[in-house]
């Protein structure tokens, strides 16, 4: 029951918490002039007028890193246990941890190899 | 039993003892306990930006906000009131739902943070058991925020802004999570107040500097301050994702920002400073809160400093610092880490659950600890003393065969 | 009878959630919103989680699905040329998908109803809360015992390395 208790606290801050983001924006809503034109609407490109689709292809290069990081942050949903339970872990459950970072090491490892990680 | 000694952390018990019935006492309490720790940063954002904008001005020989107030002190209260009366624009193509819900969910990814920060010994907003990985998810949504904002604003400027700094943000997340592991290793425990009580006896960054050095590096990132501000990259993507931003929802950007980065640097105060640790603080929980603002201010104010001075990297340097020196640091750091502390307790020199907030009793194993991090810093100054020359020869050999105008391009920006 | 009482409502809000970010990922023509209302859905699956006693599984739902996976399916969309926001029917098979996903709900709906989990057939579960932080740890002590899940473990690590292995060789032309 102690930790449904923590959630609820939880709960009722993201209850209230986001009334403190919205209310400067109800009260900036009250009183800001509204004087809205087409050109002022206009998409932002320094003065020059736009050209083409927003939404276009990105290079791949993004998705390499956002799997990358998919891949350490699942490693790491993993070894938070581990880390949990350090003091009554076994000199084999250490090497046990230790094997499941080098496999990951080694995909790293790969991917520098190959060239994923560079930017360009 | 608990007394009515503090007011807020026991205000359930006492409302209790006075005749209130304890599932509206349970509810009052937490009320209280979440205005109350949900409006602190609120009123501390408006300090912090008029800090920041003192230390900026001085370091680069300006004054600073010296007109509105003592000291200028009231120069946000009015920035504030311009924002709110600043007319709002949403652009003609922009995703309306999207565009608006962005800066709201920046900030409440911030504020949710605070949640679970343990001001002192017995003042916590709540004590998660699973406070550190909290922390990490909460965090997460904040990506999610910019991508949407840089999205829905249907702008190539901040669709390209945002999907640069969601590649920062995810990138400095994996060794920011690294790094963490270790304070959780160390106190066996993922809950702030937990993690606090562990250093009692010795600060972690004593024991893990090397720990302390890549949180503190990549917190600079996620912060998106400098030299890693590529968020507000203003000379080649003119703003970054909230180019399209205007009035108060702007405001909202801005102070998520501030606020972001001194939430980070609590956190580092709190997972490697001691926390609320200090003389007497135990005794008199304010004290606690004292001693934990002042530490952070000890380890922002640098920061602040640092983004006075630096320039501000390449993106293509900023991922090769990422991948290539602080992940694979990350997991040495761990590796040795994890090693050094199970050597330990089989010796039997690391200090038991009794005596943990005992000086003497963690030293022998704070040593060891300590012998381990400066080796692996000597091993990683030499292995990138060899990268650093292996790089310039190869450079010198590049300039030797070729004309100086035919040197290849530095890396292309898309 | 069902009395009307706090977790009750929380759960709701919680199922809608879910539901109703799951019909938005079907029902939506344009991509980032699917993928945004897929995160709705994943934070009321986290919710759930919660209500269930397993706040670590929440944190890892929010975490993994809406820090790392939602993301990643953003950056994919942005991959596709055009398809962030076509507006016509690209693919005339939705009647199967719907056939399948009726099948589906049909096998767990039964598997729900039907007398199959509890001992001798019976339909009551005895849950026992666990204390999570307990839990967690215990976990962490089962996922490198010798005698238990150590295999799975290690073989979960061999997995994501051929994931990001496959995904290089895929994404990369060289």
């Amino acid at each position: 029951m102690a930790t449904l208790n923590q959630w609820a606290f939880i709960g009722m801050f993201i209850a209230v918490a986001w009334l403190l983001p919205v209310a400067p924006l109800v009260i900036s809503w009250i009183f800001r002039p509204r004087r809205a034109n087409a050109i002022k609407l206009q998409t932002y490109e320094c003065g020059v007028e736009t050209v083409g689709d927003t939404w276009v292809q990105f290079k791949v290069q993004y998705y390499i890193y956002g799997l990358i990081f998919l891949v350490f942050d699942i490693e790491v949903v993993f070894l938070f246990p581990w880390a949990l339970a350090f003091n009554q872990l076994s000199l084999f459950g250490l090497a046990a941890g230790l094997l499941f970072v080098f496999f990951l090491s080694d995909a790293l490892l790969y991917a520098w190899r190959k060239n994923a990680l560079e930017w360009a | 039993m608990e007394t009515c000694i503090n007011i807020i952390s026991t205000f359930a018990s006492c409302m209790v003892q006075s005749g209130t019935q304890p599932g509206l006492a349970l509810f009052l309490q937490f009320l209280v306990g979440v205005i109350l720790v949900a409006s602190f940063p609120l009123v501390l954002v408006i300090i912090l930006i008029w800090g920041e904008r003192k230390i900026a001005a001085r370091v680069q020989d300006r004054l600073g906000p010296n007109r509105v107030g003592p000291w200028g002190l009231f120069q946000n209260i009015a920035d504030a009131l311009k924002l709110i009366t600043k007319e709002d624009i949403t652009p003609a193509g922009a995703d309306r739902v999207i565009f608006n819900a962005a800066p709201i969910i920046a900030m409440l990814a911030v504020i949710l943070m605070w949640a679970v920060i343990p001001f002192s010994p017995v003042n916590v907003g709540v004590d998660l058991d699973l406070g550190v990985l909290y922390i990490i998810a909460v965090g997460s949504v904040g990506t999610l925020a910019i991508m949407m904002a840089g999205w829905a604003s249907n702008n190539k400027y901040a669709l390209l802004g945002a999907f640069r700094v969601t590649a920062q943000l995810v990138s400095y997340e994996v060794p920011m999570v690294m790094a963490l592991l270790v304070p959780v290793l160390l106190a066996s425990s993922m809950s702030l107040q937990q993690i606090s009580y562990a250093q009692l006896g010795m600060w972690f960054i004593v024991v893990a500097p090397v720990a302390a050095f890549i949180f503190y590096v990549a917190n600079l990132a996620e912060t998106g301050r400098a030299p890693f501000d590529l968020i507000e990259a203003e000379s080649e993507l003119v703003a970054g994702y909230n180019i399209e931003y205007s009035g108060m929802k702007f405001g909202l950007f801005m102070a998520t920002e501030f606020l972001h980065a001194f939430t980070a640097n609590l956190l580092f105060t709190v997972l490697f400073l001691g926390s609320w640790s200090g003389p007497w603080a135990t005794e008199v929980p304010f004290l606690g809160f004292v001693w934990l603002m002042l530490k952070t201010f000890v380890v922002y104010i640098p920061s602040l400093v640092l983004r006075a001075t630096v320039p501000r990297v390449r993106i293509d340097q900023m991922m090769a610092f990422n991948w290539k020196f602080l992940v694979p640091l990350s997991i040495l750091n761990l590796v040795v880490m994890a090693t050094l502390v199970k050597v330990c307790q089989v010796a039997g020199i690391a200090p038991d659950a009794a005596s943990a907030s005992d000086f003497a009793a963690n030293l022998p194993q704070a040593i060891i600890l300590l012998l381990g991090n400066v080796a692996m810093v000597l091993v990683t100054l030499q292995v990138l003393r060899n990268a650093g020359r292996r790089e310039r020869l190869k450079m010198e050999a590049l300039m030797a065969d070729t004309d100086r105008d035919a040197l290849p391009a530095p890396a292309a920006h898309s | 009878m069902l009395e009307i009482n706090l977790p009750l409502i929380v759960f709701a809000i919680f199922a809608v959630l879910a539901i109703g970010g799951a019909l938005g990922v079907v029902g939506s023509r344009n991509l980032i919103h699917g993928a945004l209302y897929l995160i709705v859905s994943l934070f009321g699956g986290a919710g759930l989680f919660v209500m269930l006693s397993a706040p670590f599984l929440a944190a890892v739902q929010v975490l993994v699905y809406i820090g790392a996976i939602a993301i990643l399916i953003i950056f994919a969309v942005m991959l596709t040329r055009g398809m962030a926001q076509t507006k016509e029917v690209v693919n005339r098979q939705w009647w199967l998908s719907a056939i399948l996903a009726l099948v589906l709900l049909a096998v767990i709906g039964i598997a729900v109803v039907m007398p199959v989990w509890g001992p001798n057939g019976s339909n009551v579960v005895n849950l026992q809360v666990a204390e999570t932080t307990a839990g967690v740890a215990e976990l962490g002590i089962a996922l490198v015992d010798g005698n238990q899940y150590v295999l799975p473990f290690e073989i979960a690590s061999l997995l994501l390395t051929a994931a990001m292995i496959g995904a290089i060789v895929v994404a990369r032309d060289d």
